[in-house]
């Protein structure tokens, strides 16, 4: 059965390349010069987190009561030193690796839970729909941050439950997002063609549904890691997160508030960090929004 | 006819379940398709064309859709009986589709051969080898060329022609018994239309596979069918073979539906067209549903809905008209339709 109506059909396969729709979304962020800085951000803290303990001079708790206590910054503390002595440079550098921590898990945490049950939501709707949304939204009537006051006051404060904190009020966040699209990625025809050929409801749902709900979630996911990086600062501000000696930024800016007229390098450098990393994921969540989303392009 | 039907549908009634009650969207249906044919079924949009195929597919979207009367027997096996896993073998193995629309019908993250192969391993348990294999064979049944390529290539790098020639490659893949097609043309261009219907009837003659061919257009109908269905708001109004239908149509409708077939021959100032539109489902309550856009009504039709009758043989009509050569053989209709 070879020769069936070959006739002259325009093959217009590109001739260069297979372009897949992911490589097309990182050519259009390419382009972007400050998702690209954003992107910088990321990685330059990422990195630090990773390998940045390492090299640093100082531990997290390396107290020199005596001899540098306060000490502005310098060639030897370029951060300076805190109330204890210690190298803020070192502290902030080990800091990264507990905010990045933080705001990559919960947010995993989110969207595991919160793309299930939105899945479930929207896919089967019916009873299954009004409980989850209805649980949706229970929880964003709360102020998100007294969610998670409250949440680690019932499970007492640690540096793990402001985690899990965060990560609960994250979730209905990315369950109503990913049932609006599965919502309208379901009524999309090869879903239909996919159920005319045989396919299972799971094997649509997770093979076909949510890859092609993903995007949205990236890039939500993105931004969301920024929130939970300044969710997990201020719950550690607030004593209700890190405790010390743990070098958590936000316990930082808490402990520098009784020097801070005296000695503001306590209080400005976790602050930089923190504004940086946030401003980093933020630049590079607009970005990918802009290349992943194409309702959204300018 | 001896031969037996492949699919058999008898007296489907499909309604939507809406806030104004339930409403009949295809009434009393009945049709056969036997082995290696190609049927059309022909009228305007809102006839139940394509409920009609969804609910013999099983994939009516219910809620609201629902079967609510009438068996569809495949191979003898009423599937309206079938629960979700043993409908799940049907389709794809046995009964397949293919849509409208084929530039949203492949998933735009996987690559031709990535959904044709899965295609196949849905049904069967193949080693991947084999199902890549099957793959490139049904690519070249379709006439596409360049199959390896085309086997990576994602589906917005195709154009329409291509993309239904892959979703055509993707119904047979398991070699189904039956392919329903619904509109496979309406979204091509008339060039790729033909090329397309070409296909069909080429795979029509070789694989014996039987076709549903749903259209709103009596000229892919005139190319490819052998039969034709004729539908109207919900009923069967006329129902023949191709050249019985095309030369002596009966149903005022059918001959309103070919005279607005624009001729090449003659020179018109208007194309012609059926005043009015398809009433509403469920709007008409008795009488003939084609009554409020019939030129030739009588004051019966008002209140009396016309029984089918077969005017000759494998031709059947429901009107008041034929009334008189259809009494009759009446009484053949109700014992062959039952």
């Amino acid at each position: 059965m070879a020769d069936i109506s070959t006739d002259k059909m325009e093959v217009n396969l590109e001739e260069e390349q297979v372009i897949s729709p992911w490589k097309e979304a990182w050519r259009t962020f390419r382009k972007n010069k400050l998702a690209l800085v954003g992107g910088g951000i990321v990685t330059f803290f990422i990195l630090l987190a990773i390998i940045g303990p390492f090299v640093v001079p100082e531990g997290i708790d390396d107290q020199k009561l005596t001899e540098a206590r306060l000490q502005p910054p310098s060639a030897e503390y370029w951060f300076g030193t805190d109330d204890f002595g210690r190298d803020i440079f070192s502290r902030v550098v080990h800091g990264a690796r507990i905010s990045l921590s933080v705001g990559f898990f919960s947010v995993m945490g989110s969207i595991i839970v919160g793309s299930f049950l939105g899945i479930l939501a929207g896919y089967y709707r019916g009873i299954v729909d009004g409980v989850i949304s209805r649980i949706f939204d229970i929880m964003l009537a709360f102020p998100s941050i007294l969610l998670a006051i409250g949440i680690v006051a019932v499970l007492g404060p640690s540096l793990q439950n402001a985690l899990i904190a965060i990560a609960i009020i994250n979730i209905p966040t990315f369950g109503r997002l990913i049932r609006s699209k599965v919502l309208s990625v379901k009524e999309e025809e090869f879903i239909l063609a996919a159920k005319s050929i045989g396919m299972k409801d799971t094997r649509i749902l997770f093979h076909h549904i949510l890859p092609n709900s993903m995007p949205p979630i990236i890039v939500q996911g993105t931004l969301a890691i920024a929130t939970a990086i300044i969710e997990a600062a201020a719950l550690g501000f607030l004593g209700l997160g890190a405790r010390s000696p743990k070098p958590e930024w936000g316990r930082m800016l808490a402990d520098s508030q009784a020097y801070f007229i005296n000695a503001p390098w306590m209080m400005i450098f976790p602050g930089l960090a923190i504004i940086l990393t946030v401003l980093g994921f933020n630049l590079l969540g607009d970005g990918l929004r802009d290349a992943l989303d194409p309702k959204m392009k300018t | 006819m001896t031969i037996k039907p492949l699919l058999q549908v008898k007296n489907l009634k499909t309604s939507f379940f809406t806030d104004d009650g339930e409403v009949p969207a295809v009434e009393d249906i009945s049709f056969n398709v036997y082995p290696g044919e190609i049927v059309g079924i022909v009228g305007e949009s809102g006839s139940g064309k394509s409920v009609t195929s969804l609910s013999i597919m099983g994939l009516l979207p219910n809620p609201p859709g629902k079967v609510t009367g009438g068996e569809i027997y495949l191979n003898g096996k009423n599937i309206l009986q079938f629960n979700e896993k043993q409908m799940r073998r049907v389709r794809g193995n046995e009964l397949a589709m293919i849509f409208q629309e084929p530039m949203t019908s492949l998933n735009p993250l996987f690559t031709i051969g990535n959904q044709l192969m899965e295609a196949v391993l849905i049904h069967n348990k193949w080693p991947k080898k084999k199902a890549y294999d099957r793959a490139v064979e049904m690519l070249r049944l379709v006439g596409l060329p360049r199959h390896e390529e085309l086997m990576n290539a994602y589906p917005h790098e195709l154009s329409g022609g291509m993309r239904q020639r892959v979703m055509i490659a993707m119904a047979l893949i398991c070699n189904p018994k039956v392919l329903i097609a619904d509109e496979p043309t309406t979204a091509l261009d008339v060039t790729i239309q033909a090329q397309i219907l070409q296909l069909i009837k080429e795979i029509n003659e070789k694989l014996k596979t039987a076709v549903l061919l749903i259209t709103h257009d009596l000229g892919v109908v005139a190319e490819v069918c052998e039969r034709v269905i004729v539908m109207y708001a919900g009923k069967i109004v006329e129902e023949g073979d191709v050249h019985t239908i095309f030369q002596n149509p009966q149903h005022p409708y059918t001959k309103g539906l070919l005279q607005s077939i624009p001729d090449i021959r003659k020179k018109e100032k208007r194309l012609y067209s059926i005043p009015g539109t398809v009433p509403k489902p469920g709007s008409v309550k008795k009488g003939c549903r084609f009554y409020s856009r019939c030129n030739v009504r009588m004051p019966r039709c008002l209140h009396d809905q016309p029984p089918y009758y077969t005017t000759e043989e494998n031709h059947k009509v429901r009107c008041w008209l034929v009334e008189k050569e259809g009494e009759e053989r009446e009484q053949s209709t109700i014992t062959t339709s039952q």
